[in-house]
């Protein structure tokens, strides 16, 4: 994958090079980009985003393409904004009525926000999983069958069925729950509750997946399998993940974005942001002097 | 600060122990004494009812042998146009005096006459209406007694001894003889619930009252139950927050503290004066008390929307889920136990609610059963009130026992309100 940096990026000024205090600052525009936060085949684009909570500012000025089939992690300390920017995505900021969202963002080049967007399809392309599991309280069939199903992609049963069986096979579940369809998804375990909500985001075969911390609410073994989940799905699927373990980051993707008090600080392959990073600051959080 | 050894810690801690665990159990007794103070006033309000009104339930009757004789009766044929001015009073007043032969004189006769019920020639009217080859035969019929010689035979069985009342010491006499030969007897008050208002108190129904309050609360609960969670649904999922959404907010909150006399008074010069419905109809009533319980509606499904897990919401909305079907597929199923909840309470506030119908006229004397809901009715809490009202001594019980059934419609409402969410309620 050829990578390129953003102009900008290479006069990093000097206020990056100090310590939060000044990272805070507004004012002064800090916070160039270090690394290669774009590349040639984006499926998602994103530049100058710029996400305001009424008159709190929670993104500053951030530029970042994942690629078409790719696994980027974002990891950054508490409050970074990393989770506010993954719902820029699919807008679910939308939902807040004091945020505000500048910049251009396009999937496959087409915008995402703007007024003649409807979010309803763009939701159907973006799907997500969210931190803890939340599946409806319906069947474990219905929880998985309801994309399909308001979206009008499967017009009979059968199909449907077929639709069920291959997300939840996919999601790793089908062995553990095929006996067992029509029992509420909120009967099974946290671990398998992640899987079924992957499930039913796959179900509408959507283009990108966008994960906020999907394991931080499940035990070792559960995470190893959604990880490996992860893995597999990257053939399919564009995948944007936000972990708080940049353990996982490392295993799972192959670009990490650190984000910092609302800066995206640095971009680099995953094995070059935990071996050797670029910015002092990626340093101090992967080398755990705050975080 | 001074430094404390572990013993001397240990030591201070054991004082304040013991103060703790005092004012814990100060703390208990007194939660315990005030349900026990609830629970006592709930016995004392029941018992006393129960024991005032469940007399109600039952009747006196009087059997009499009455000779249906065409002379007497002054018909020839049994048809619908001689029953209406036959003289069945005649036929009962006969009864009477053969089974008391020995009564002589104007004053004398009154009394006799007045031991049974005005309503008995309507008895009789019924009972020969239904089987006309009875015409010129003589059978054995239970008459309702009259008001006052049912509470006095009532009475007898206190130990404060027969209450008279109005019984003179003759008709007393005359009771107890009949007593005696088993001619009088107690028998299940069925006129209590199939009659409506009279002026008589053994003639007195709790029907037509009953009837007036379900037709109410019919409209009532088809017009605020809709538009409540509608309101509801529309400012809680929709509408955006400003200063316009803020006043709503804040004139539903004042809505459901205004005195329900003055939504009365609105029925009055809106729907009645302006709109020229008609008066003392349940209609008219069922608007009143929508405009009253819309509020409460308004209020608790709001809270059982806000009660809905943000999660079901984000969940489906990542879905593609467009806000209506957010709302329809995941968020109203799972608020509507709650929602039911709240508009049964509501309902229950309307059944008992007084003030607002007697300015729409609904205090009316009304005899007739209503028939739907533009008829002229009255409805429980109102025939309690007018029950109350009455001066004869009779309508003590029957105020205590149209209570005890608005009672029972109450507790029917809310056993049902408990079931229905316990069968709705889905965890998540």
């Amino acid at each position: 994958m050829t990578t390129m940096t953003l102009d900008a990026g290479t006069t990093a000024p000097a206020a990056t090079e100090q310590p939060e205090q000044d990272a805070v600052n507004t004012n002064t525009r800090v916070s160039e980009t270090v690394g290669h936060p774009l590349c040639d085949d984006a499926k998602l684009s994103m530049r100058n985003v710029n996400v305001f909570y009424g008159e709190t500012q929670a993104i500053h000025d951030v530029s970042l393409d994942i690629g078409r089939n790719e696994v980027v992690a974002m990891i950054g300390p508490s409050g970074c904004g990393k989770s506010t920017f993954l719902r820029c995505i699919n807008r679910m900021n939308d939902t807040i009525e004091s945020c505000r969202v500048e910049g251009d963002l396009t999937l496959d080049g087409e915008p995402i926000y703007g007024p003649k967007v409807d979010v309803v399809p763009l939701r159907a392309r973006v799907g997500m999983v969210f931190q803890k599991p939340n599946p409806f309280p319906k069947t474990i069939y219905e929880n998985v069958a309801y994309g399909p199903k308001i979206h009008g992609i499967a017009s009979r049963r059968a199909e449907l069925d077929e639709i069920v069986e291959n997300s939840l096979r996919r999601a790793g579940l089908w062995n553990e729950v095929k006996d067992r369809l029509d029992k509420p998804g909120t009967g099974l375990s946290g671990g398998q509750q992640q899987r079924l909500c992957i499930a039913r985001a796959i179900a509408v075969s959507p283009e990108v997946i966008l994960m906020d911390e999907p394991c931080s609410a499940l035990d070792p073994i559960a995470t190893a399998r959604i990880e490996e989940l992860i893995d597999e799905l990257r053939e399919n699927y564009t995948i944007a993940i936000v972990t708080h373990s940049m353990q996982q980051a490392a295993r799972v993707s192959q670009r990490t974005a650190y984000f910092h008090l609302g800066h995206l600080v640095e971009v680099n392959d995953t094995e070059t942001v935990f071996t050797n990073p670029e910015h002092e600051l990626t340093e101090a959080y992967i080398t755990g002097r705050f975080g | 600060m001074t430094d404390l050894s572990q013993a001397q810690v240990r030591e201070r801690i054991e004082q304040s122990l013991a103060r703790r665990h005092r004012k814990e159990k100060l703390f208990r007794g007194l939660g315990i004494a005030s349900i026990a103070f609830g629970v006592l006033a709930v016995l004392v309000l029941f018992t006393d009812i129960i024991s005032k009104g469940s007399g109600a339930f039952v009747q006196t009757a009087v059997q009499l042998e009455v000779t249906y004789d065409a002379a007497e009766l002054g018909i020839d044929t049994v048809d619908e146009e001689s029953l209406t001015w036959a003289n069945f009073t005649g036929v009962v007043r006969e009864a009477l005096r053969e089974r008391f032969p020995d009564v002589s004189g104007r004053s004398e006769k009154r009394e006799l006459y007045s031991l049974v019920s005005t309503g008995a020639p309507f008895t009789l009217r019924d009972r020969l209406a239904a089987n006309p080859e009875l015409l010129g035969k003589t059978e054995k019929v239970w008459f309702a007694a009259d008001d006052d010689v049912d509470t006095f035979y009532k009475s007898l069985d206190d130990s404060a001894g027969g209450f008279r009342g109005r019984t003179s010491e003759r008709m007393a006499g005359w009771v107890e003889q009949l007593a005696e030969s088993g001619e009088l007897k107690k028998r299940f008050n069925t006129t209590f619930f199939t009659n409506g208002d009279s002026r008589e108190p053994e003639q007195a129904g709790i029907r037509a009252a009953l009837v007036g309050s379900l037709l109410t609360l019919l409209v009532t609960l088809a017009l605020s139950f809709p538009i409540g969670v509608a309101a509801a649904i529309y400012l809680e999922e929709f509408a955006p927050r400003n200063r316009w959404t803020d006043l709503i907010e804040v004139n539903i909150n004042n809505l459901a503290a205004v005195p329900s006399i003055v939504f009365g008074l609105l029925g009055l010069a809106i729907f009645i004066n302006f709109f020229e419905l008609p008066r003392s109809a349940p209609l008219v009533g069922g608007l009143v008390l929508t405009l009253m319980t819309l509020p409460t509606i308004i209020i608790s499904s709001r809270a059982a929307l806000k009660s809905v897990p943000p999660s079901i919401r984000e969940a489906a909305m990542g879905m593609g889920a467009s806000r209506m079907q957010v709302v329809l597929h995941h968020v109203l199923p799972l608020a509507m136990p709650g929602m039911l909840t709240g508009a049964i309470i509501g309902m229950a506030q309307a059944l008992g609610e007084t003030a607002p119908l007697l300015m729409i006229g609904m205090v009316a004397f009304i005899v007739d059963v209503p028939g739907g809901v533009t008829d002229p009715a009255t409805v429980l809490p109102v025939q309690i009130f007018l029950w109350a009202d009455s001066p004869e001594r009779a309508f003590v019980e029957k105020t205590s026992a149209a209570i005890m059934v608005l009672l029972s419609v109450l507790i029917v409402m809310n056993a049902s309100a408990v079931w229905l969410r316990k069968k709705l309620e889905r965890r998540w």
